[in-house]
């Protein structure tokens, strides 16, 4: 038998994209190092555009936590965590990233030059993500002996109305007064608005960036997006990553033009819903590729889209913003939501992630994944992991089933 | 007369199915995976062809399957166990059928539609629970040889001794407990092996008629009775319920020009 391996075709903004991220992340330790400069560390949908009016330097420990689980130290760091009483059933990335902080590694060190994470004057989490984000940050706050902060979000929203966001914008006003102590000065409107509207511009840009996956053959791959969405997390609210958007956009849009696909020769059109398995999305994107199939479009990547953001509106906007979001709606809207993703996506098959230590993010255990099947007409399955333990993970059966799965495509 | 095989290296054991070119079975062969996949296959190849009367020079095409389908040097391709267990099951029984198969590490359960086309398809969570491996484990905490086991469920008396332990580690605490309790080895057998038929019915919604296939329903004939019961289906067998997948990687080699 031969083997052909197809590579993944880069995308020439990565080098664009890889300056970016390593100037936000010595920029921030250069924050942490000058007295005069404040650091808030922030939850990935939480209050960042707030923060930035107020002046911090916004870091966030998703991102570090997920960078641990790319380069698949995760499962190092993990137990340590757990033996301070942090559950292996718990979000490995809050167990992988306070499990490294006890054992004084940051992948950043080897990365930037950076010794350490970062000390933060005061963390501040939005719950929509889910409660773990909250316990995390309150791990750090006792660690550090600094206020930890938080906007408590509603759940299972069906529609978001009026008294939703004005529950969540009084709620971020009160954090406002409250971290304007810590700030060491009131909140500066016209920065604060300017945030919003750069958050605004990046958000209306990285939603353009996905839906290049619209095209036939996809211009690009759900792996793609996991790495390209950096920015969208750490540096919206900021001039660089609109104008990195607009780079990438370009480029992709060049690439839909001249009909260049992601995936070589793209057979199959998969979404995929739940997290990332970061400490396989080399091996998944690969078995993706020697399978002609392209993961065109997923809800983790779209989930750093805020249409509602309005700098004229900041509050009441960035309120309906962060309650719009995928992760604290109904199931069915989530429903909803996915169907019509699947559809302005030409999608062939649904792959669910569930992520052992994500229950929060894995929409696979009340049904929906059958709901969807009947209702779409469109297959499913689902792939057993995580976003970060790999010991979760079982290779031969991911790669089993996303093969089965594919032959099933093929059947016609 | 044109022959192919199918070789499917399984977890625990390899098989082989050779067919003629009217896909009847003309030669199968069966031996340990153990850590060498790609020893286990030569050696079951060769006992198919053996029993078929042939040479490897005869053979027209060779599909593996399983685990280490990569293994199969001598393959003209490869499917994976799911495709070829549904292909081998539908042979035999060219209708709407659940394919349960239970093998060494996995179980799988295979939807198909009258065509034989895949509607949708279940592998068991990582966890060996319900699985081959579990009742080796079993076998061992009871001191009974696993080719035994099956003789020892059917002298089972209580049928209310159950486990109910959805994992490995916690059954055989379990079962440490019933020991104590003194419960005969007899009806902690039958119960262990309705603990597999169990993970099955938890795994998929089954609203057809059931095809078993895999060692475990090969080697204890009770399962076949347990299934049906607990899945509250018909169960049929297949002729070599083992070699199922096998037959399915032969019977793509047939049809692959």
């Amino acid at each position: 038998m031969t083997e052909t391996k197809p590579e993944n075709k880069k995308i020439q903004s990565t080098g664009t994209f890889k300056k970016i991220m390593a100037d936000h992340f010595l920029q921030m330790d250069a924050a942490a190092a000058d007295p005069k400069r404040k650091v808030a560390w922030c939850t990935s949908v939480g209050p960042a555009e707030l923060l930035q009016g107020l002046g911090f330097e916004v870091y966030y420990p998703e991102n570090h936590a997920a960078i641990l689980g790319t380069i698949r130290k995760a499962d190092t760091y993990i137990p340590y965590a757990n033996a301070v009483g942090y559950s292996p059933e718990i979000c490995s990335y809050l167990t992988a990233d306070v499990g490294a902080f006890l054992q004084g590694f940051t992948p950043l060190k080897r990365a930037y030059g950076i010794e350490a994470v970062p000390k933060p004057d005061v963390l501040v989490y939005n719950t929509n993500q889910c409660r773990d984000v909250q316990d995390w940050f309150m791990w750090y706050a006792r660690h550090w002996k600094v206020p930890c902060l938080g906007i408590e979000t509603h759940r299972n929203v069906g529609d978001v109305t009026a008294e939703h966001v004005a529950s969540i914008s009084a709620q971020l006003k009160k954090l406002a007064q409250d971290l304007a102590p810590i700030a060491g000065h009131k909140l500066d409107m016209d920065q604060f608005k300017e945030s919003v509207r750069l958050s605004q511009q990046c958000s209306e840009l990285w939603e353009k960036v996905l839906r290049c996956g619209t095209a036939q053959p996809s211009a690009l791959t759900f792996f793609d997006g996991t790495i390209h969405m950096g920015p969208a997390v750490v540096l919206r609210g900021m001039q660089v990553a609109v104008d990195y958007y607009e780079e990438l956009l370009a480029e992709l849009r060049k690439r839909v033009d001249e009909r260049v696909s992601a995936v070589e020769d793209e057979r199959f059109r998969l979404y995929w819903e739940g997290m990332p398995v970061w400490g396989r999305l080399r091996t998944l994107s690969e078995q993706f590729l020697e399978l002609n199939t392209c993961v065109v479009a997923s809800t983790y990547c779209n989930s750093w889209v805020f249409n509602q953001l309005d700098p004229d509106n900041p509050f009441d906007s960035m309120a309906r913003a962060y309650t719009e979001l995928f992760i604290v709606r109904s199931d069915e809207v989530k429903e909803d939501y996915i169907a019509r993703m699947c559809k302005d996506f030409h999608v062939d098959g649904i792959v669910y992630h569930d992520a052992r230590t994500c229950p929060n993010n894995s929409n696979c255990r009340y049904g929906m994944h059958q709901r969807l099947s009947e209702r779409l007409d469109t297959p499913h399955l689902v792939i057993n992991g995580d976003l970060n333990d790999m010991r979760c993970y079982s290779d031969e059966q991911a790669r089993t089933n996303i093969e089965a799965f594919v032959e099933q495509l093929g059947q016609g | 007369m044109k022959f192919y095989a199918g070789i499917d290296v399984g977890s625990s054991a390899t098989k082989a199915v050779l067919i003629n070119e009217r896909l009847e079975v003309v030669g199968r062969g069966v031996h340990p995976s153990g850590a060498d996949f790609a020893g286990a296959a030569q050696a079951v190849y060769a006992q198919a062809l053996a029993e078929a009367g042939q040479e490897a020079a005869g053979v027209a095409g060779v599909f593996s399957t399983g685990y280490g389908r990569s293994n199969v040097d001598f393959a003209n391709g490869q499917r994976t166990e799911i495709d070829c267990h549904a292909r081998g099951a539908y042979h035999f029984f060219p209708r709407a059928i659940t394919v349960v198969d239970i093998g060494g590490q996995d179980n799988k359960i295979i939807i198909l539609d009258e065509q034989g086309r895949r509607k949708q398809f279940t592998m068991n969570r990582k966890c060996a629970a319900g699985t081959g491996s579990f009742l080796e484990e079993m076998s061992l905490r009871l001191q009974v040889p696993l080719n035994e086991f099956s003789e020892l469920a059917k002298n089972s008396q209580d049928p209310k001794v159950s486990i109910g332990s959805f994992c490995t580690v916690f059954a055989q605490t379990e079962i440490l407990a019933k020991i104590r309790a003194g419960v005969r080895p007899e009806d902690l057998a039958r119960a262990a092996l309705e603990s597999v038929a169990k993970r099955v019915l938890e795994a998929q919604a089954i609203t057809t008629e059931v095809v078993a296939t895999g060692g475990v329903v090969a080697n204890n004939p009770m399962m076949q009775s347990i299934l049906a019961r607990i899945l509250g289906t018909e169960v049929h067998l297949p002729p070599f319920p083992q070699h199922v997948g096998a037959m399915g990687a032969a019977l793509v080699a047939a049809q692959t020009p």
